[in-house]
């Protein structure tokens, strides 16, 4: 089991590419980061996942 | 036009940076950033349930505007979070820009210089390009200068508030302070005429958001921001009366009728 945005997740996936296919964010802009550090785009498929991670999965929003 | 502000190498004819959130619609926001004339806009980065269509959406909406995104760090209370944030963005929006903003308290909204300073220091060795959003501190503003940070971005009032400029002479004594560094008010300008006023202090630009987008016509209030910044700029370069505090008469004296001169 990970931590997806402060949630509980149980996931088949091995990295972080996998997650975001999981999770069906495969086309969409998004940052992530794994355990407070960012993990690039070109980072993803070689990142690897392990039990208790603490993932972020964050979208551009409107701000100010 | 020679009139332009330059932010880390590169100018811009507007000196408007116009924040994106609270707007009633995206139409409404797209109308907003079209009348303002403003060139740079703020972002964020939010966690979303819908699997990133949301964010999709706006973003697809605001590079069809063809503007420079200056993305946040708006939230983040700790330099780890706020460097983590940032390194997020320039992944995600491809930009070194950073508006950096380290939250020290949470109903002012006041920033955490010392956090601020040195997530400042953290990501000018990173390579960004920081916009600190700092308080009206004169020596603050020197240790953000001496880490890398090109531009200084003090409060007017506190975020949201709308209270317009609250010490206006902390701002002109860092206007004097800083002849040479790029000076925006950032947060807490509720009116145009405020805009104005920051423009006739020698503020390069100026940052809002709440103004424009929780005003009753969001798009005529960008349009009244953008002619009270060009005009507040006029001022400035034409250069005020000084202020009396007695009366001086302005039509001329002399040749005044029914008076004597014996």
């Amino acid at each position: 089991m990970i931590i997806v945005n402060g949630e509980s997740v149980e996931t088949k996936a091995q990295t972080m590419a996998e997650l975001l296919d999981e999770l069906g964010y495969d086309d969409m802009p998004v940052a992530t980061a794994r355990n407070m550090s960012v993990v690039r785009k070109r980072e993803r498929a070689d990142t690897k996942l392990a039990e208790g991670d603490r993932i972020e999965i964050l979208v551009p929003m409107q701000g100010g | 036009m020679s009139d332009q502000v330059s932010f880390y190498g590169e100018t811009f004819t507007s000196r408007l940076l116009l924040g994106t959130a609270q707007y009633p619609s995206p139409a409404i926001l797209s109308d907003a950033i079209k009348d303002s004339g403003s060139e740079i806009v703020t972002v964020s980065l939010r966690r979303e349930s819908t699997g990133g269509k949301n964010g999709r959406a706006f973003w697809d909406l605001i590079k069809a505007l063809n503007v420079r995104v200056l993305p946040n760090t708006a939230g983040c209370h700790s330099v780890k979070e706020a460097v983590t944030t940032a390194e997020m963005a320039r992944d995600v929006f491809d930009t070194e820009w950073i508006k950096l903003e380290v939250i020290g308290h949470a109903d002012t909204l006041q920033p955490d210089v010392f956090g601020l300073v040195e997530a400042a220091r953290e990501l000018v060795s990173q390579g960004f390009k920081v916009f600190p959003y700092t308080t009206d501190d004169l020596v603050v503003g020197e240790k953000l200068l001496s880490v890398g940070c090109e531009v200084l971005m003090p409060w007017g009032a506190p975020i949201g508030s709308g209270k317009g400029l609250n010490n206006l002479f902390a701002l002109k004594t860092m206007r004097a302070h800083f002849p040479n560094v790029p000076l925006v008010v950032d947060a807490g300008i509720g009116l145009p005429s405020h805009a104005a006023q920051s423009l006739e202090l020698g503020y390069d630009a100026v940052l809002l958001n709440t103004a424009v987008a929780k005003a009753g016509d969001p798009v005529k209030m960008a349009k009244a921001f953008a002619l009270s910044i060009e005009a507040g700029r006029l001022s400035f370069h034409a250069g005020a009366m000084e202020a009396r505090d007695m009366a001086l008469p302005s039509t001329p004296v002399l040749g005044l009728a029914f008076s004597e001169t014996f």
